[in-house]
């Protein structure tokens, strides 16, 4: 597969290498973002996502390659026109959030009003409190309206919901959504494969600097991944099932049943008498995908 | 350059400075409590600059009732403390320790005296001593004269002192070790992210420590002021502008520190290895007059030299602005090197 291949594409990254000394933090990634799409950089800790997006963001300096921003390289006006949420930052100590917002307002030519800002990003019951008073999901929120300020055409968030509680990140995923369906770039980078494949439209899976899967969420989980799992107790597992479709092996009181053809596999259990209550499915996720390819976790 | 960033800046520097209690407090606290320390040190002509031990005295006795056997001159002299031991044990000891210059058995005749060979505060107390002894018409081969002209009180050449010294850390530490503290906490990469340049954050940090320097300048003088009354026989206005041209230029090596570097420890390294010498050898507290011509051809090196120069001509000798502007020469030139410097070193992120 051509990893540049991408119809109207916002950013080119070709052939990038990020190397310090020995180690090769990004090795010769090549990829293409394409217009309006939400684009998931997934990988475990230390697979080269953020040096990967820093270099794209024109923060940290590639050792080779080029990065193409609407077909040229990126101009004084690249800061202009892209939002960034880093994954670690702290804030000018001192000002409250809404003064942080104003701050920054002013770095811009072109910005969004403040007030839609808040509202967008739930901020409105903390815009007067000092950002160092604020909690850990509410940082997050604001550090997304910074991102927002200058109504970018591509948006990097870079792991923006790690360290949230579930209700903080779905929080959070709900303004993204929200984002994405103002038709902007976004570029994501997760090791929560809920939050790619809730958000993302189009992913990479990164792992030892190189890109080593790229496709829609789905297309690669059935690409990678075919077979679901079913779980049936043993003491309701039919005495012949020499005519299920799908390798069946045994754990601890339960029987498990590997299929590709998830429908056929539970009517034919229907028709043994198997009580479908105690039946579990499994479908595969993007952390199986990245499991069959590189033997370990993602969160590893 | 857009100047509406470089204002952003400038007032949300403004902004965390003011709305930093402690660390604002102080700013302002620090040199009122040195000033107002050393204004009641040396309220007096005179202070006690030698410790002369007396035995036996017993516990409960006064040792000022024990030196009637001293000549006048030498239990008189104001620059001379006495300190009352009971056992030659115990003073001793202390004259060992160099605690005190000189010990004395009390009612002796003639005195008996010891002092440590390796004191030279004890040689000048043993001097002194001899010298009161010694017959009365020697006294008739000197005759003292009045300074004439300015007096300058300790206190009025101190302040300037304390305050540019004040202004040094200041500089130094605001600027160099919070920038730093920026770029290893992500506030700086948070900026570059942005349109703002590199040379509009640096104007602004300059700008803003600036101002914020000479408004503490302002407040503290004063107040001290106030309360101890200094003598300036200058134009105020020129000691303004002979403190604006010295914050300029530590701001500015201030810069050259922040530059680069993300480990705030090193960094307060460097700041002390800087701000120590330049503070001893600058004659915040003390002349280095007649030190080894190396060591004050050295201390031409430091900024905060020529500040206290130009500042006490102007301060303490009435000098104008064009007798100090060698001194303002060397400070803005030192500011464009520094300048330079810094702006060629600076890293967002490294």
């Amino acid at each position: 597969m051509n990893m540049t291949d991408t119809v109207d594409p916002l950013i080119e990254v070709i052939d990038i290498q990020k190397h310090y000394q020995r180690l090769r933090a990004v090795d010769g990634v090549s990829l293409s973002i394409g217009r309006g799409s939400c684009f998931g950089l997934l990988g475990p800790n230390g697979a080269g996502k953020t040096t990967l997006i820093e270099i794209i963001e024109d923060i940290i300096d590639p050792t080779g390659g080029t990065i193409l921003y609407k077909g040229a390289s990126r101009a004084a006006q690249f800061r202009q026109e892209v939002g960034i949420m880093f994954q670690q930052t702290a804030l000018l100590s001192f000002l409250t959030v809404a003064e942080t917002l104003q701050t920054f307002s002013r770095l811009y030519d072109n910005t969004e009003p403040i007030s839609h800002l808040i509202q967008l990003c739930h901020l409105e019951e903390v815009k007067g409190q000092l950002n160092d008073k604020i909690s850990g999901g509410q940082k997050q929120r604001l550090l997304l309206a910074l991102a927002l300020l200058n109504r970018p055409e591509l948006v990097f968030l870079d792991e923006p919901s790690t360290g949230l509680d579930p209700q903080a990140r779905r929080n959070l995923w709900d303004i993204i959504k929200t984002v994405k369906s103002q038709g902007r770039t976004i570029v994501l980078t997760t090791h929560y494969m809920e939050e790619a494949e809730k958000l993302c439209d189009d992913i990479a899976i990164m792992d030892k600097g190189k890109v080593i899967a790229r496709g829609e969420p789905q297309a690669l989980i059935q690409i990678h991944c075919r077979r679901a799992t079913l779980s049936v107790p043993k003491d309701q597992f039919p005495e012949k099932p020499d005519t299920l479709q799908g390798f069946i092996n045994e754990r601890g009181d339960r029987i498990q049943i590997r299929t590709e053809n998830v429908n056929a596999v539970v009517g034919q259990l229907l028709s043994m008498g198997v009580d479908m209550r105690g039946v579990n499915v499994k479908t595969p996720t993007l952390e199986d995908v990245f499991l069959k390819l590189t033997g370990r976790s993602l969160r590893e | 350059m857009r100047f509406k960033r470089l204002w952003a800046i400038f007032n949300a520097r403004n902004r965390e400075f003011f709305r930093d209690r402690a660390a604002f407090g102080w700013n302002f606290l620090f040199p009122f409590l040195i000033i107002l320390g050393f204004g009641v040190i040396f309220k007096g002509d005179y202070q006690s600059q030698f410790k002369v031990g007396l035995f036996p005295i017993p516990h409960d006795a006064s040792v000022n009732s024990s030196k009637d056997f001293l000549p006048d001159s030498f239990a008189t002299f104001k620059a001379i403390s006495f300190v009352g031991f009971e056992t030659r044990v115990q003073g001793m000891d202390k004259l060992k320790h160099h605690k005190i210059d000189l010990l004395i058995e009390a009612g002796t005749q003639p005195i008996l005296y010891w002092v440590s060979d390796s004191s030279p505060s004890g040689a000048i107390a043993e001097r002194l001593l001899k010298g009161a002894l010694a017959p009365p018409e020697t006294s008739n081969r000197f005759e003292k004269k009045d300074i004439q002209g300015l007096q300058v009180r300790y206190i009025d050449w101190l302040f300037p002192g304390v305050l540019g010294m004040n202004m040094m850390f200041s500089a130094l530490y605001g600027v160099g070790w919070v920038v730093v503290r920026y770029r290893k906490n992500g506030v700086l990469k948070r900026l570059k992210a942005t349109p703002l340049t590199a040379f509009e954050y640096l104007a602004a940090q300059l700008l803003s420590r600036i101002f914020l320097l000479m408004f503490t300048l302002v407040i503290v003088w004063v107040g001290c002021d106030l309360l101890l009354g200094f003598r300036v026989y200058g134009s105020l206005l020129n000691l303004f502008l002979v403190f604006l041209a010295g914050s300029t230029c530590m701001t500015s090596l201030g810069l050259v520190i922040a530059s680069r570097g993300t480990s705030e420890e090193f960094t307060n390294g460097v700041l002390n290895f800087i701000s120590w010498p330049m503070m001893f050898l600058s004659e915040v507290w003390f002349s280095i007059e007649g030190a080894p011509a190396w060591l004050q051809a050295s201390a031409k090196i430091f900024p905060l030299t020529h500040l206290l120069k130009a500042a006490r001509q102007v301060m303490n000798e009435g000098q104008g602005l064009w007798a100090v502007m060698p001194e303002i020469t060397i400070l803005y030139a030192m500011t464009l090197v520094f300048l330079l410097f810094g702006a060629a070193l600076f890293s967002w992120n490294k």
